[in-house]
Parts: C-alpha cells; sequence; structure tokens
C-alpha cells in the first residue's frame, strides 16, 4: 500500500515537474505524435474496413475471405510486424502507420461485415418489400442495426491502434511510447512510470469517448448487446 | 385487379416453385393463398411485388405488367406484412408505421400524424407510439406491422402468415379485428397462411396450392367444403369439412321445438308429469336457468328446490352458426341445444339428430344456387352472391369466439 | 537492412533450431498459462454473473477497461512488484483474457435451454450438481470460443514482454533489430503466428472430442 503511494507520488513528481510540458520530448509534443499516428492509421482502417465489411455484409459475398483474413490478422504479433518493418523500411513513420492501418482494418471489417450480416432478414425482407432501394436499406436498416457491433469493431481497432503505436517507440518512432522505452534503457524509473501513467490515461480516454459515442448514436430501440473485443 | 397469366418461377436447382399458374383476383376482395408447405404460395405472394421475378408469364396489377414499374416505386404502392413482422428494432413504433410515406418525402410532421392515426385504426394505444419494438408483445408487433402496410393507403395489401407466430387466443383476436378492418377499408388483399381454418374464417376466395407449385382449387370457403376438386383438396381441408361447413349456415333457420320447458316456480309435481328424463328451469322472461334431472327432483315444492345442472352453453338463432348449435346440444347435460332469442329468451330446443337432419337438408338446397354464384369472375364478393342461411361475414366474426371455445366452455 | 542482405538467411534458422525450440517452449508457457488462469477466474466468476444480473455490467466494464491499457505500460507497473520475471507478462496478459471469457462464460451459460435447466431440476438434480454436470457441459462450445480468441491475442501480445526481457520468441525481434537482421524477426514473427494458428486449431479439435453433440454448429466468439 505505501509503495501504492510512493508511485502515484513519482507519477506526480514527473507530471508537475515543468520540463515535461515544454520541447520535442514535452507531453504535449509527444502526445500530439501519438494523437497523430493514432488517428491518422485509424481513420484510413476505417474507410478500407468499413466500405468492404459493408459491401460484403449486404451482398453476402466474400464472406469466406473475411472470415479468413480477420483470422490470420489476429495471430499476427503486432511487435513483430512493426519492427520488421521498420528494419526492411528503415526508421520513418509511414510505413509504420501503414502496419497500424493493417492490423486496425480486421476488427473494423470483421464486425461490420458480422453487424450488417447479422439483420433480422425480416426486417431486411420488410424493408425491400416496402420499397426501399438498395441503399436505402443499406443506409436506413443495415446500418444502423449494426452500429453497436460496427463501434465495438471500432473501439478494438482504437485500443489496438493505441497500444501498438506505445510498442512501436522501440524501434525508433516518437509518441508516448517513448518515455518508457527511454526510461527502460536509462534505467529512469521515474520517466517509465510516468511516462505508463499518461499511455493509461489515452486509453481511459479512447474506452470513456466509445461509451459516450455508443451511448450518442446507438437506438435504445437496440437493446444493449454484450460488448466484448 | 391482380391477375396471374401463365406464371412460372422455376430455380436454378432445378426446383419449380409456381408452375403455370394463371389466377385472377376481384379488386377489394380477400383471397387467402393455402396449401402445405412447399407449394409455392408464398412465391406467387412475393411476385406481386416484385420480391420474386417470375421466370415466365406475367403478372398484372389494374390491367397493368408491374415490370412496367420500377421495383421499388411498385412496392411503395403496396401494403406488405410478414411473419414476424420485420419491425426496425432501431425505430420507434410511430417512426415504424412512418415508415412508407417518409420513403415517398411526405415530410416528417404529416408523415408521424398519418401514423399516429394508423396506430388508433390498429387498436393500439397512443402511449405505444414512442414505445420500441422489443417493448412490444407479439400480438401488438403484428398490429404495428399491419398498421406499417398501410401506411400510405395502399389499394393492395399482400399479407404472409401475418397471424401464425402468435399464440391461438392472440390470433383469433387479430383475425377478427383484421375482418372488421377489411369491411372498413375495402382493400385488395393477398393472404398467405398454411392454416385451413383460417383460410376458411378470412378469405372469400381460397386457392389451394399443392406441392410442386400447381393450383389445386380456387373457389369460395363454401364451394371448397362442400365440392373439393379432388382427393388432395378433400385431405387438405380436413376430415371433418363437413362440420366446418355448419360455420356458414346460420343458426336462425333450424327447427325448435317447445320441449321440456317450465318457469321456476312450476310445481314438481308438473315437472314430473312432462314425463322428460330433463327439465328446463327458466325465469319470469324466460331466460334458461339450468337443468334439472326428473329423477333428481325434490318430493314436493317446486322447481325453486331443485338442484340445477348448469345450462353447458346456449346458442343465439340471431348471431351464431349452426356449427354452434350442433356443439351447444353435444356439450348440453341433458343433450339438448338451447336457443336464445336476441333478448336472451328460451326459443326452444333440440337435440343432435334434429338439428343435423335439418342440416343435410339446408346444406343441400345451397348446392344448387352456389354452384352458379361462387365462380371466379372479377369484382363478385362472395357475400353478395350467395344465397340467404350462408352469410359468410356474421359466420366469420362469430367464428373466434365459438370456434376457440367449441372444448372448453362446456365444461 | 543492410545492402545485399536477403530477407531470410535459411542457414541461420537450420543454426539456431534446438535455441528456437527453446524460446517457443517458453513462449508457449508465457502466452497459455495466462489463458488457464484467466479460465480459472472467469469460469467462477462469468456464474455469479449469471446468477446476479446486476453484477455483470460493472465486472464487464472493468475488464474492458483493463483490456484498453496497453500491455507496454501494464508491464511498466507490475515490474515494480514483480520484477523483470515472467509473471510481470503474465498477470496482465491473464487480465487481458478476461474481457473475452467473461463474456463467453455468461453467454455460454446463457445459451443453456431452459426446458433443459427446469428438466434437470424436475429430475432432483442439485444445483451444483445441476450446474457441473448439465450446464457447464452445454456451455463449453461458447466457452471455447471466448479461449480460442484469447489465446490466439495471448500469444501474439506475448512477445512485446521482451521490453522487460521476457518475451519468449519476442528474444529474437529485438535481437533482429539490434543486429539490423531480419532473419530473426522474420523467423519469431511467423513462429508466433504459426503457434496462434496451430493452438487455435488444436482447441477446435479439442472441442470437437469434448463435444460430440456440438458439431458442426459451429459456435462463432
Amino acid at each position: 500500500m505505501n509503495d501504492l503511494v510512493n508511485q502515484i507520488q513519482l507519477v506526480g513528481d514527473w507530471l508537475t515537474s515543468s520540463e515535461q510540458w515544454h520541447g520535442d520530448d514535452g507531453i504535449p509534443h509527444r502526445l500530439a505524435e501519438h494523437l497523430t499516428y493514432s488517428g491518422l492509421s485509424l481513420l484510413c482502417a476505417t474507410v478500407i474496413g468499413l466500405a468492404f465489411g459493408l459491401l460484403v455484409g449486404h451482398t453476402g459475398r466474400g464472406a469466406f475471405a473475411v472470415a479468413t483474413v480477420a483470422n490470420l490478422a489476429r495471430a499476427i504479433p503486432t511487435f513483430g510486424l512493426v519492427v520488421l518493418v521498420v528494419t526492411l523500411a528503415g526508421l520513418s513513420t509511414a510505413p509504420v502507420l501503414v502496419a497500424l492501418v493493417a492490423l486496425a482494418v480486421p476488427p473494423i471489417l470483421i464486425n461490420t461485415f458480422e453487424g450488417v450480416r447479422g439483420v433480422d432478414p425480416d426486417a431486411r425482407d420488410a424493408a425491400k418489400g416496402m420499397g426501399m432501394t438498395g441503399w436505402e436499406v443499406l443506409l436506413k436498416v443495415e446500418v444502423p442495426m449494426a452500429l453497436p457491433l460496427i463501434l465495438l469493431g471500432l473501439r478494438v481497432a482504437a485500443i489496438q491502434v493505441v497500444a501498438t503505436a506505445t510498442v512501436a517507440a522501440y524501434p525508433g518512432l516518437g509518441g508516448l511510447g517513448r518515455y518508457i522505452v527511454d526510461g527502460l534503457s536509462r534505467n529512469d524509473y521515474e520517466l517509465v512510470i510516468g511516462g505508463s501513467a499518461v499511455v493509461v490515461a489515452l486509453a481511459l480516454v479512447v474506452q470513456a469517448a466509445f461509451t459516450a459515442l455508443r451511448r450518442a448514436v446507438v437506438s435504445p430501440g437496440l437493446r444493449p448487446a454484450v460488448t466484448k473485443p | 385487379m391482380i391477375r396471374f397469366d401463365a406464371v412460372s418461377k422455376n430455380y436454378p436447382n432445378g426446383t419449380t416453385a409456381v408452375d403455370g399458374l394463371s389466377l385472377e383476383l376481384a379488386e377489394g376482395g380477400l383471397t387467402v393463398l393455402v396449401g402445405p408447405s412447399g407449394c409455392g404460395k408464398t412465391t406467387t405472394l412475393r411476385m406481386v411485388n416484385r420480391m420474386v421475378e417470375p421466370s415466365a408469364g406475367t403478372v398484372s396489377l389494374g390491367g397493368r405488367d408491374i415490370r412496367e414499374v420500377a421495383a421499388p416505386e411498385l412496392r411503395r404502392g403496396i401494403g406488405y406484412v410478414i411473419q414476424h413482422a420485420g419491425l426496425f428494432p432501431h425505430r420507434t413504433v410511430l417512426d415504424n408505421v412512418a415508415t412508407v410515406p417518409l420513403l415517398l418525402g411526405w415530410g416528417k410532421k404529416k408523415a408521424r400524424s398519418r401514423a399516429a392515426e394508423l396506430l388508433e385504426l390498429v387498436g393500439l394505444p397512443a402511449t405505444m407510439a414512442k414505445r420500441y419494438p422489443y417493448q412490444l408483445s407479439g400480438g401488438q408487433q403484428q398490429r404495428v406491422g399491419v398498421a406499417r402496410a398501410l401506411g400510405a393507403d395502399p389499394p393492395v395489401l399482400l399479407m404472409d402468415e401475418p397471424f401464425s407466430a402468435v399464440d391461438p387466443i392472440v390470433r383469433g383476436e387479430l383475425q377478427a379485428e383484421f375482418l372488421r378492418l377489411q369491411k372498413e377499408l375495402h382493400k385488395t388483399i393477398v393472404f398467405v397462411t398454411h392454416d385451413i381454418d383460417e383460410a376458411i374464417k378470412l378469405g372469400d376466395h381460397i386457392a389451394v396450392f399443392r406441392t410442386g407449385g400447381k393450383l389445386a382449387q380456387f373457389d369460395t370457403p363454401e364451394k371448397l367444403l362442400e365440392h373439393p376438386a379432388d382427393d388432395f383438396v378433400a385431405d387438405f381441408v380436413g376430415q371433418d369439412r363437413g362440420i366446418r361447413r355448419l360455420s356458414f349456415v346460420q343458426a336462425s333457420g333450424l327447427p325448435l321445438r317447445e320441449g321440456p320447458v317450465l318457469p321456476v316456480t312450476a310445481p314438481v309435481a308438473e315437472a314430473r308429469a312432462l314425463g322428460e328424463p330433463w327439465v328446463l328451469a327458466v325465469d319470469a322472461a324466460r331466460r334458461p336457468l339450468g337443468w334439472a334431472a326428473t329423477d333428481d327432483l325434490p318430493s314436493g315444492g317446486t322447481l325453486t328446490d331443485a338442484t340445477l345442472v348448469p345450462l353447458g352453453h346456449t346458442f343465439s338463432l340471431t348471431g351464431d352458426s349452426a356449427r354452434a348449435a350442433l356443439d351447444a346440444a353435444l356439450l348440453s347435460p341433458s343433450r339438448l341445444a338451447v336457443g336464445v332469442d336476441a333478448q336472451g329468451a328460451v326459443a326452444g330446443v333440440a337435440d343432435a339428430y334434429e338439428l343435423s337432419a335439418a342440416m343435410a337438408r339446408a346444406t343441400t338446397l345451397t348446392d344448387v344456387p352456389a354452384d352458379a354464384a361462387t365462380a371466379p369472375e372479377p369484382g363478385a364478393s362472395a357475400a353478395s352472391t350467395t344465397p340467404a342461411g350462408l352469410t359468410k361475414g356474421d359466420a366469420g366474426e362469430s367464428g373466434p369466439e365459438k370456434d376457440g371455445g367449441a372444448g372448453g366452455d362446456g365444461r | 537492412m543492410r545492402d545485399g542482405e536477403p530477407l531470410v538467411r535459411w542457414a541461420w534458422i537450420g543454426d539456431h533450431v534446438d535455441e528456437l525450440a527453446h524460446y517457443t517452449g517458453v513462449h508457449l508457457r508465457l502466452g497459455l498459462l495466462p489463458v488457464l488462469f484467466g479460465l480459472i477466474i472467469s469460469v467462477p466468476l462469468g456464474m455469479l454473473c449469471h446468477r446476479y444480473r446486476w453484477v455483470y455490467p460493472p465486472t464487464l466494464t472493468a475488464a474492458n477497461v483493463l483490456y484498453s491499457i496497453p500491455s507496454l505500460a501494464l508491464f511498466m507497473i507490475f515490474v515494480r512488484y514483480t520484477g523483470l520475471t515472467e509473471r510481470t507478462v503474465m498477470i496482465p496478459l491473464t487480465l487481458y483474457t478476461l474481457s473475452v471469457l467473461i463474456p463467453n462464460v455468461v453467454d455460454g451459460l446463457a445459451s443453456v435451454p431452459d426446458p433443459v435447466r427446469q428438466a434437470a431440476t424436475a429430475m432432483g438434480f442439485s444445483t451444483v450438481r445441476r450446474v457441473v454436470q448439465v450446464e457447464l457441459p452445454i456451455a463449453v462450445p461458447v466457452v471455447v470460443a471466448g479461449v480460442r480468441v484469447a489465446a490466439v491475442s495471448s500469444i501474439s501480445l506475448v512477445a512485446v514482454g521482451q521490453l522487460i526481457g521476457q518475451g519468449g520468441l519476442g528474444y529474437y525481434i529485438t535481437r533482429g533489430l539490434q543486429l539490423d537482421f531480419p532473419t530473426p524477426i522474420i523467423t519469431a514473427t511467423v513462429l508466433i503466428m504459426l503457434l496462434a494458428l496451430a493452438t487455435d486449431a488444436l482447441l477446435v479439435l479439442a472441442q470437437r472430442l469434448l463435444t460430440p453433440w456440438a458439431r458442426g454448429k459451429g459456435a462463432k466468439a
């Protein structure tokens, strides 16, 4: 217990020292880097994952390919992939971002696909029978009904991107992971634990943002489905 | 109104869902498509709004080939109700009902006020409007489904087993209300069911399909029961079709006799003197009070002192069918059916033999004119052309309660 | 990468077979023990959530929040207490499995048809016997589906543990970066994928043997 207090004290000291708030190694700059990497790759992954997930879910064609890709992708060790990209392409941001996108697409893709495919066939039949065009069925019925799963996919992808962007500091990328990696190599425990605290805080904010988003956009008529990654 | 011309539907795997169907459905009529599973009845229904495209032949609506109209546009003008309602879980009840008006670009306000009217029409309280489908019972969901199909007031309604997912009691209520609604709205309705009882209860005309997508018979319910076209139809309408036909014979024409009816104030001696095994005690207004077994009568006093056995149930000469009368006879402790008039006073009694003799005469008599009347000519509704004593609407309306109660009410 | 260096030097793999086998074993231990521990925690907790529904939402939220914390940060928080040991890797990995396993245990128990539950009670099963002999076996397919997801992601996450010196095959990933030599990185990455996929396949097989009645239904996560 005493130790926990010490640890919090340590984080507090680190956070309040003024050098953490200025310059290239300051928290604002590192956080901005982290958010840029995560945001950009999540955005690209969302566009790709949604487009293919909606297409396959709506038409029903390519379901097997989607399931296979998603299963294989889950087995890829993110750490290995990021380090490999840096080794092969050198230390630049773009290739690492490509790797982050590749990791974030599968959860979005598979959940969007499952969400659309799982739409009650009666509701889809009724929508068509009442005279909705294909686009209207997709946008007015399938997407709203799949929204809980789509958001779940986005959340899992976001969590994965934030975590992998942290690990990407090891082969030399910026972002909040720098504190942890640099602290480890310098045996500076205050830096390690301070950096970890900021990473945890960011993860909690992401998690809370998705909970809020879900409340805001999912119809209360869709009873809360169990949410799991 | 709706016309099938040599319509077939074949699937690439070699199965034939519908085989050379030609059929003409009258405007304002309720046609039931009935048959075992896999007989093509649902496919036939879905070809009307192009949810299924025929492989051969044409379907026309109001004289126009439906292929001339773009499918979405066609469908917005045809109401569509399916088995599990298919409500949109993410929309409120009100917005579900407003779907088609919104698709037609009516504007939110107008669409919603129309939806509110429709909810009232199908008997749902206004408090339901803001609920979501998961908060409704199966029967309520089905009502919303019907209201939604009526959204843009389409002249044609397609209903695919709309009442088969709810329990029998709710189904009876929904059927009765649906008939009431149809009397008001006069839609041209195509209704699919696998339940021959439902078909007989609801249909002006019934099309019986056999496996392989062939039309076996197209007739009024009465004709179908009297003259099944072949063994398949006879088998499908059931062994008890003779009894079922009685649903279409009014009880008013049945011969009744005064029988052992006595005021409850009559002395026991008078009851004995009748020499009948049972005596029916009535009050001053001749309303039936109960049966008394002659053997169990007390030695003196009036019928008031006797133990009265409950009546079972009576039948009404003004509203019930011959089927209800026969049922009343079979369930009565004295084996005598008690017929009452509009005021509830006893009009007379009859036993099952007397009733069945009269019914046999009544149903034979109707055979001759019915032949001429039930030819599937467009515009001729069954109710307007069938002879007296065979009035469809009444039997249909009294159907749910009487049929449902046949087994249990007498206990 | 140095000029002229091939993507994979096959000779290197040949030279390191024994060492690779050793690290593979370590990797499996680090990846799979947490799934076992996770299961030991999740089954009773899931049963509790099934029995008392109000326990479920807060439990699930807590598990989801834990899951959202990046592994690197969680490792660092535990280093303070458990040092640079295998435990520091396994505790966070165990915590991660909970967000998949608990809901699957709850869903699995919910998948027991009510008539079956009532029939068991009517035949005189005590609550405990009913849960152990009837409900849990029926829940197995759904639970195994969760175990598959947890095992695959756990095996792929182990590698990050190399940053505190306990990463199983992750050793070759950091080593390859330090030496600017892609062969070990590729070898380790591919091996980890194969381990994950093989584990997944074995779990499918195990479930088929355990629950012959559920064959062909293919429960999903």
